[in-house]
């Protein structure tokens, strides 16, 4: 007994398997314990889908609407605020919302109008450079930031522009597009904000 | 890799060349006696609820409210609205109890094996001291749920301190910060609860780990190994019945460590409120400054020394002398260095009187258990009759076993000091059976 | 070196004697509600969850809330679609995240009935599924009661039995010469038979035992795994114990 003869194989092989799955062990417990800071059910519950009655925004205004606690902007954009959303292509950093901004906006929005009626305009309304709530300046006019203004959003932080899509233009601190929630139409005049029209069915 | 870690090693140590020495004192050259038994396992296992409670607590503050109108609700929102939060709750609650558990079998074993006898006086008053304060720690835990047994138990273990001469009803004002358990009372216990006495409890813990590796382990024989002989295969000057904490110990423990979880995991997993033992039935009802339990008593770890207040009557017109009984109870716990002056540490070599005299103490502790929590109450009627006059019978056994208790300490001290003991001649070496 | 082979045995004995002591204890706490019928629910029996939801919502929600309880959370853990919890049991208009509110208001039920009737969300963990089943088949009449009802398990209760026309109606039988009630007699049948009416009250206390405890469902599903798991990991850990002791001696 005394002599016995230490089987180092044995012994490495025990201690690399007991590590392992006391490793396993300890990733697994540790598990939860991440999981705890997801959202809750009552955080969900308050951040479920918003359904908003759009019949009342006049052509040209927009309205704010809470959604998981950021604003949300639906804009009713005017014929003419529409016509001049091309001339604008050439000015900003991601026309075609393809580029840098392709994950701006779910694939249904991800067109001319970045909507997917061309007169409604979904957008979560804060700067994608340091999230603060743009200003809405929809009237075509020159402007002190810009001369050659056609209406759109106006960050007064920085100095981040936007046109009447959310594109961004080049040029100033925000690098991407403002982004468009998942969002179907309901109906006509109703819209609901945080489902896909996938999901909608 | 390998090479990496070496690197790295000598990085550290080039900077640090004073961390490797801590490492092998306490670890790799900190030669424990080969014959630890399975009562040897408490130590660790106590460490490993200590480090389980700080990490689940942590991660309950996240979602916890301090306040007396949310608290309540803020434990239900973890238990089910949070992701994992039940889970979460109930490791910290099952450990709380478990903490006791493995804190009264690892105090038990230091009585069995003269674990507290000179050199390791100081180790056994930091463990005393790490026991009080982790009273006092659970106590203020369980008064956070804010549910009904929280609100009841904090009022009345509050109310003891009203006993207090002169100052009393001052005193018991300044505790709670208002004129009965109240927002004030919770916010200071959480603070109290949440990081002062965990702070406290992992110095003393540090403390207690330090002294004991200054004197080393005692083991079931109560034989110092230091002045045994010399010379075992990994050093010739150390003890021969000394072997390495790291790995063989380690090793050991880590299985200790895997069995102690299953029986841990089964109640978390099967039986958080073990049966009302763990999580009260009362405490599911928000706490109500009106309506008192109809069983109002402590958790299951507090009742042997609740029992021990509630048999002692009142008389001088003061009931000081149940709290003076109760903390004497602890405060005799302390000074067992100085009662007992046997010759011989283990239970294996003691006389009879010992062995009897233990067995009688353990038999009164887990009797007045029962007593506080209001089981011999229960039985009495069922075991001898609905006539039966309860009352009288729970507290003649009450004060029969509150005798006792404290009758250990007597006998204990006239035993060794009056030549009463024979003991058994205690080995040169320590006996080592292996398997 | 001496041998000490019987001390393991000693051990053995003293964890016995313990879980005894441990489960005597457990044993008396079980039955501190002497004399309670079983409930005999069962929260993994999805059925009776159901059935006992839908009295829930039918015959107890007018006054009881269970303000802990999300609509969302019961349908999925009843396997019931968002449709059919929304059809069939949310009647307050409640989204389906809510929790579940009675939608009388409290002032207008003290008035009724002397004192706001309890949420019933941790009613099951407050008093025991047995305590709940039970209280509800203990109702009785007694004229001398404020509402007309007396309860035997809940001596007093301010509530009428909201479950009559099922149940019928029971009365007392006293005991000869005193006020203690004997037993209780039906003394007008209901719409369900007597082991119908149990079985439904055996329902119901299985839902609101699984809303005092919405996890317990998750957590006998993972404990399992966890307890293999640790098995598996001590059996590991035990052999290289085994390992590294042989050197010592």
């Amino acid at each position: 007994m005394a002599n016995e003869v230490v089987d180092h194989g044995r012994r490495r092989f025990l201690t690399a398997t007991t590590a392992v799955v006391g490793g396993v062990g300890v990733v697994a417990a540790a598990v939860p314990f991440i999981k705890s800071w997801e959202p809750s059910a009552r955080a969900k519950s308050a951040g479920a889908p918003v359904t908003v009655d759009i019949s009342k925004i006049e052509s040209g205004q927009k309205v704010t609407y809470p959604w998981r606690g950021l604003p949300v902007f639906v804009v009713n954009r005017s014929p003419a605020q529409l016509e001049a959303l091309p001339s604008q292509d050439n000015r900003l950093v991601d026309a075609k919302s393809t580029g840098s901004s392709a994950e701006q906006q779910p694939k249904y929005a991800q067109n001319e109008t970045r909507s997917i009626k061309p007169e409604w305009l979904v957008l979560v309304g804060l700067c994608t450079h340091l999230g603060c709530v743009p200003d809405f300046v929809p009237v075509m006019k020159p402007e002190p930031f810009d001369p050659d203004w056609k209406g759109g959003f106006y960050c007064p932080c920085h100095k981040s522009r936007y046109d009447m899509s959310g594109r961004v233009y080049a040029g100033v601190p925000a690098p991407k597009n403002l982004l468009v929630p998942p969002y179907h139409f309901v109906d006509d005049v109703h819209i609901q904000i945080g489902v896909d029209p996938k999901e909608a069915g | 890799m390998a090479n990496v870690f070496t690197r790295i090693g000598d990085w550290v140590n080039e900077r640090a060349p004073g961390l490797m020495p801590v490492y092998r004192k306490h670890m790799t050259e900190y030669y424990a006696p080969k014959n630890f038994n399975l009562w040897y396992y408490f130590g660790s296992l106590a460490l490993l609820v200590l480090v389980n409670q700080i990490v689940t607590g942590i991660f309950l503050t996240m979602n916890y409210k301090t306040s007396a109108a949310e608290a309540f609700n803020s434990v239900e929102y973890i238990m089910r609205d949070v992701e994992w939060g039940w889970l979460i709750r109930y490791m910290h609650s099952t450990g709380a109890s478990l903490f006791f558990v493995v804190v009264f079998l690892h105090m038990f074993r230091g009585l069995m094996y003269g674990s507290y006898q000179k050199p390791r006086e100081l180790v056994w008053l930091l463990g005393m001291l790490i026991f009080l304060v982790l009273m006092a720690e659970a106590f203020m835990g369980y008064v956070l749920p804010w549910g009904n047994m929280s609100f009841w138990g904090a009022k009345v273990i509050i109310s003891l301190f009203g006993t207090v001469p002169v100052i009393g009803s001052t005193l018991v004002e300044w505790i709670m910060g208002d004129y009965l358990p109240a927002d004030a009372t919770l916010n200071r216990f959480f603070a109290l609860h949440v990081i002062a006495l965990p702070l406290v409890l992992l110095l003393l813990v540090v403390l207690h780990l330090a002294a004991l590796h200054e004197v080393g382990s005692n083991n079931p024989d109560g034989v110092d190994i230091k002045h045994g002989p010399k010379g075992n295969r990994w050093d010739p000057s150390k003890p021969a019945d000394g072997i390495p904490f790291h790995p063989y110990y380690t090793v050991k423990d880590l299985a200790g460590v895997g069995f102690f979880l299953i029986i841990a995991a089964f109640i978390i997993f099967f039986a958080p409120s073990f049966g009302g033992w763990f999580l009260e039935h009362d405490n599911f009802i928000p706490a109500n400054n009106l309506v008192t339990p109809t069983h109002i008593k402590p958790v299951w770890y507090f009742t042997p020394f609740y029992a021990i207040l509630r048999m002692i009557p009142s008389f001088f017109s003061t009931a000081i002398w149940g709290v003076l009984g109760m903390f004497g109870a602890i405060v005799l716990l302390f000074l067992l260095p100085w009662i007992d002056a046997g010759k011989v540490r283990s239970i294996r070599y003691r006389g009879t009187g010992f062995k009897v005299a233990l067995t009688l103490f353990v038999i009164s502790f887990i009797a007045l258990g029962a007593v506080g929590a209001g089981v011999v109450a229960e039985l009495i009627p069922e075991w001898f009759g609905s006539s039966t006059d309860v009352t009288f019978w729970e507290n003649l056994f009450g004060r029969v076993m509150t005798l006792v208790y404290f009758g250990f300490f007597v006998f204990l001290g006239c035993y060794t000091r009056l030549g009463w003991e024979t003991t058994k001649p205690v080995p040169e070496r320590v006996v080592f059976d292996h398997d | 070196m001496t041998k000490r082979p019987s001390s393991m045995k000693k051990i053995l004995f003293s964890f016995a004697l313990a879980a005894g002591l441990l489960m005597g204890a457990t044993s008396v706490a079980a039955s501190e509600e002497g004399g309670l019928p079983s409930a005999g629910t069962n929260i993994r029996d999805q059925a009776s969850l159901q059935r006992g939801a839908k009295l829930f919502f039918n015959y107890c929600v007018g006054c009881h809330s269970l303000k802990y309880a999300r609509y969302s959370r019961i349908a999925e853990d009843l396997g019931l679609s968002e449709d059919e919890v929304m059809k069939n049991l949310n009647f307050t208009g409640a989204k389906f995240g809510d929790v579940v509110i009675s939608h009388m208001p409290e002032d207008s039920a003290q008035q009724f009935f002397g004192k706001a009737p309890p949420d019933l969300s941790l009613e099951v963990r407050a008093k025991t599924a047995d305590w709940v089943y039970g209280y509800l088949n203990s109702f009785y009449l007694d004229p001398s009661r404020p509402v007309g009802w007396n309860n035997t398990v809940f001596p007093n209760a301010s509530m009428p039995n909201p479950l009559w026309e099922l149940q019928g109606l029971q009365t007392a039988v006293k005991k000869e010469g005193g006020e203690e009630v004997e037993k209780l007699e039906l003394s007008q049948p209901g719409t369900l038979t007597p082991a119908q009416y149990q079985q439904a009250t055996r329902d119901l206390t299985t839902f609101l035992e699984y809303v005092s405890e919405p996890a317990a469902l998750q957590r006998q599903r993972y404990g399992i795994w966890v307890l293999l798991f640790l098995a598996g990991f001590t059996f590991l850990a035990y052999l290289l114990k085994k390992e590294y002791w042989k050197d010592v001696h």
